[in-house]
């Protein structure tokens, strides 16, 4: 195989890293008013990436770097995906990190950093890759929580979750270990192919299996190993908390397939068991939690949980439909929470944070059209029609349905009902409450421009989701080498 | 076609399109625009549904108008629309009510005038989709879409409770459908792949998957109906809700539980129907007998015709599991009938309450030395809601009793003691309103019903007159679409 034919499925994650190099040397030329310069840098080089990904784009499943590297379609629905929702989480931090002097270089390239390692997480085939992704990612995380540097709260958050995050990651790496030690191999088709013709020790390979399922369970930040996930969310500043509740979730989802289902398929029998109840434990506890929070970071903070939970039910079902509709649930999730950490950014002003349940008082007689942008989206993680957030945890219960699990869909909509209580008390707030203040709300073209094409989109995706669906399902149908 | 446009369309999104009109109005500046464009909007929404009535053809129980277009494609889920007999009534009903609506909140609303009535036409458009809607899909989605404008409506512009009474609404209601959902969607896959509420009424099914479904949809309709014992949510909303949405509720939204048992329950499970009809007769008549003496207790005009509405539904639910044709189209002429009667007593005492802005029946006495006129419409609605004959719901009720007679004489005799009770709890609250000595100085300062409120009482007295002597021409329209039915769940559903 020629270099080339290696890097053209790189190509787009090549482009990322050089000019999140140059990005880096350039900032430090630039005076302290100038950092938009960079912004708009780091805005260019998305839409670069971008199209570079879909020019690079190739029919099929293409290995590169000795198949440690994979380009398929679901890897490339998925980058795009990644792009555009970093790209959401720019223009609607940029204003808010303004007004807290956050507005740095560093920031931006962080944030680039951590889409890097996402990529590379989207398109591994090798456990080293999937690692080295990860850690790029993580590292890039902690970095950025902690960038608020006079904050006690935000260093907090950033050393709990370097630390639980570190364990997760020893967790993983001593699962991918065992793994190795069982099969022989760290790639994944070849970890498959040795784990269907059967190994030798079984007892081995089930723990690496726990491992690894323990230490995918805290990224995803699950039940039992959700402890960071609030405190996190509520430490980290706004635009940080948006970055780590959204666009990870499209690499953590692909993290999870690509191990589980292209991995360890043949295991089926044995994760599954172990994923139900992580699932079930996850929307019992997010939500029942969610319903005591009074600050709202908190609250969505569990909310994440109850979602992933509610993810991994797809996985369970398994086949294209199961693995389609996780992939359907994780991308209008990402919508979703951008758009509700958006609002609150919106809502914050210079040296107040609009992040209690209380700031939400009041929101349509200040507001209209904001409040009923919040609406769409809380209805829509609610689940309720005719928002996107319905089909999404439809094609879920469709898929556990399908494979017979009838009681599991009855437990899980028990539990969206639940759920549903603390997203409706949100709107109650916004609609039948009187404002506790009457700032006005300063909302920038483009912020406001962003907002009202993330409330509609989950309102428009409400009414015609057909096509978002199918392009989750080709592409899990295309990519996954399901046996 | 209307214009080239499918009918049953048209009556979902004219409602809907002229709703985010009224919205775009905005604040309470623009409020005269507001109005007379929600009215325009909600007559030309009751004009389009006219081509239904008169295009209708009595002689089949084949859907009509039917209207079928890809969606969502992935699922095989279409946007399938159609009416026949059982539907059709509902969506003029809807539409007729609107206007009411709109008219009776033209000066009462003062407030986000916009979103009021923006809420209820948007509302309008989305439970003609309930009643029209062939794909089950399609119908879960307007039936969810349904609560989000009530929620809004009790929880803005209702009573001081208003915010308990709406999140036990929604959160109630939303507990049957979400087992519903999993419920079509067991279907969904047992039909290998159709959403078709016609294909699920075909396709055989297990005895013990039946009772499951059954009871999924029962969480879902009887929540809706309100059947007793999941009733409670009911008196909350009416009591808090404002007088357009209370009407809404009693007219509208419990006639689509009762909707939702002869389109979905019925024919789909029609084994655990028979088996379960017991259960179903025993909470009816619990109903109908129960809650009428908890309806004689109530000192607020509301709640009591509230606790009066749980009774007369009483009446649907066990018109429709008695399983005859007397039965059942007695059922639906008593849901056309306490559409307009409740709706006309909700009026009456919104007329009251913007006046004297009490509820409480002490509060009054001797109206009718004040406002004549009212007291006159107030006597036909009173009457008409005990079942007199010559009114509308006696037609129903009178059905009703007549085709349990025939299953079981003592369920008769517990359904008939309604026409006692119902006289009982209805004309004791109108004696204690309207007749006597002006009781204080609030009474004393009323004014009559001015033109607009005599509109509204006059046409809805001409329709309780009118369906109470001459029902023929409604019992024709459902009476093929009936018998098919009955003939559907007839036949055991069982797999071979």
């Amino acid at each position: 195989m020629n270099l080339l034919a290696n890097l053209i499925p790189a190509a787009a994650e090549i482009f990322l890293l050089v000019m999140v190099c140059f990005i880096l040397i350039a900032d430090l030329m630039l005076t302290k008013s100038s950092k938009i310069f960079t912004y708009l840098l780091v805005l260019l080089t998305l839409v670069g990436c971008m199209l570079i990904t879909v020019g690079t784009h190739q029919n099929g499943v293409v290995y590169a770097f000795n198949r440690m590297y994979v380009d398929d379609l679901m890897s490339d629905v998925l980058k795009l995906l990644s792009y555009l929702a970093m790209f959401s989480v720019l223009v609607y931090s940029r204003q808010y990190l303004m007004l807290r002097g956050l507005f740095t270089g560093e920031f931006m390239v962080l944030a680039l950093f951590a889409l890097l390692g996402m990529n590379v997480m989207i398109s591994a085939n090798h456990f080293l890759t999937l690692y080295l992704g990860l850690e790029l990612l993580s590292l890039s995380l902690y970095a950025m929580v902690a960038l608020q540097r006079d904050s006690a709260i935000a260093t907090e958050a950033a050393m709990k979750y370097f630390v639980l995050g570190a364990l997760a990651s020893g967790l993983l790496l001593y699962g991918m270990s065992m793994l190795y030690g069982a099969t022989g191999s760290l790639e994944l088709g070849a970890i498959s192919d040795a784990i269907a013709q059967g190994v030798q020790n079984k007892s081995l390979l089930v723990f690496g299996l726990v491992f690894i399922v323990s230490g995918l369970a805290f990224k995803l930040g699950v039940v039992p190993f959700h402890m960071w996930v609030p405190d996190v969310y509520h430490g980290a500043p706004t635009a940080m908390t948006m970055l780590i509740g959204s666009v990870p979730k499209l690499a953590a989802f692909a993290f999870a397939t690509r191990i589980l289902v292209e991995g360890l398929q043949s295991m089926e029998h044995d994760w599954s068991g172990m994923l139900i109840v992580l699932a079930i434990a996850s929307m019992a506890l997010g939500n029942l939690s969610a319903i005591a929070q009074t600050n709202l970071k908190r609250m969505f903070a569990y909310s994440t949980i109850t979602h992933m939970g509610f993810m991994l039910l797809g996985l369970i079902s398994g086949g294209i439909e199961g693995y389609g509709a996780s992939m359907f649930y994780t991308v209008t999730y990402v919508m979703m929470s951008l758009g509700a950490f958006g609002m609150i950014m919106l809502l914050s002003r210079a040296g107040f944070e609009a992040d209690t349940l209380n700031d939400f008082k009041g929101l349509n007689q200040r507001s209209p059209w904001l409040a009923f942008m919040m609406m769409l989206l809380m209805l829509s993680m609610a689940g309720i029609p005719p928002t996107v957030g319905f089909y999404a945890k439809f094609s879920v219960l469709n898929s556990i349905v399908q494979t017979g699990h009838t009681w599991l869909a009855v437990v899980a909509v028990m539990f969206s009902l639940i759920g549903a209580f603390y997203y409706l008390r949100i709107i109650k707030l916004m609609y039948f409450d009187v404002p506790e203040s009457h700032a006005p709300i300063s909302v920038g073209t483009d912020t406001g421009l962003l907002i009202s094409i993330n409330g509609l989109g989950v309102l428009f995706l409400g009414l015609m989701p057909g096509a978002l669906m199918s392009i989750c399902a080709v592409s899990v149908q295309q990519s996954l080498l399901l046996h | 076609m209307i214009f080239g446009l499918p009918v049953i369309s048209v009556t979902i999104w004219l409602p809907i399109i002229f709703g985010i009109l009224v919205l775009a109005t905005g604040d309470d500046k623009n409020a005269p625009l507001a109005r007379m464009l929600a009215l325009v909007g909600s007559v030309l929404g009751c004009l389009v549904t006219l081509p239904l009535y008169t295009g209708f053809d009595n002689s089949t129980s084949n859907m009509q108008f039917v209207e079928l277009h890809d969606w969502i494609t992935h699922f095989n889920i279409h946007y399938h629309l159609g009416v026949d007999g059982i539907s059709m009534l509902f969506i003029l009903l809807n539409s007729f009510f609107t206007v009411i609506v709109v008219m009776a909140g033209w000066r009462v609303i003062e407030k986000r005038v916009a979103q009021y009535m923006a809420a209820f036409l948007v509302m309008s458009g989305i439970v003609n989709g309930v009643f029209s809607a062939l794909d089950s899909i399609l119908f879960y989605v307007f039936w969810e879409a349904m609560l989000i404008p009530m929620f809004i409506i009790i929880g803005l512009w209702g009573g001081p409770n208003r915010i308990y009474a709406t999140m036990k609404f929604f959160l109630y209601t939303l507990l049957g459908s979400l087992l519903m959902l999993v419920a079509l969607i067991y279907l969904y896959n047992l039909t290998g792949g159709s959403f078709a509420i016609l294909d699920f009424h075909r396709v055989a099914i297990p005895m013990t998957a039946q009772i499951f479904i059954f009871i999924a949809f029962f969480f879902a309709f009887a929540v809706k109906v309100p059947m007793f014992p999941v009733h409670t949510w009911l008196p909350d909303a009416h009591v808090e809700a404002p007088t357009g949405g209370s009407v809404v509720l009693a007219a509208i939204m419990l006639k689509v539980g009762a909707y939702g048992f002869l389109r979905f329950s019925m024919p789909i499970t029609p084994d655990a129907s028979h088996k379960l009809a017991g259960v179903m007769i025993a909470l009816s008549l619990i109903a109908i007998v129960y809650i009428g003496l908890v309806a004689l207790m109530q000192s607020d005009m509301k709640k009591l015709v509230a606790y009066s509405s749980i009774s007369h539904m009483g009446f649907v639910t066990l018109g429709l599991f008695i399983f005859n044709a007397y039965g059942m189209e007695g059922a639906l002429l008593q849901m056309l009938s306490h559409g307009f009667v409740a709706g006309a007593l909700f009026l009456c005492i919104g007329v009251l309450y913007d006046r004297v802005h009490s509820r409480q029946i002490a509060d009054y006495g001797g109206v009718a030395n004040k406002m004549p006129v009212f007291a006159a419409f107030f006597m036909l609605f009173a009457m008409a809601n005990s079942g007199l004959p010559g009114t509308s719901a006696f037609v129903g009720e009178f059905m009703v009793v007549m085709g349990t007679i025939k299953v079981n004489f003592w369920y008769a005799f517990a359904a008939a003691s309604t026409l006692i009770f119902g006289a009982a709890y209805t004309l004791w609250m109108y004696k204690r309103v309207i007749f006597g000595a002006v009781t204080n100085h609030h009474v004393a300062e009323l004014t009559d019903i001015n033109g607009r409120e005599i509109l509204i009482m006059t046409i809805l007295a001409i329709f309780v007159l009118g369906m109470g002597l001459y029902p023929l021409p409604l019992s024709e329209i459902m009476h093929v679409s009936v018998n098919d039915l009955l003939v559907h769940v007839a036949h055991s559903k069982l797999p071979l």
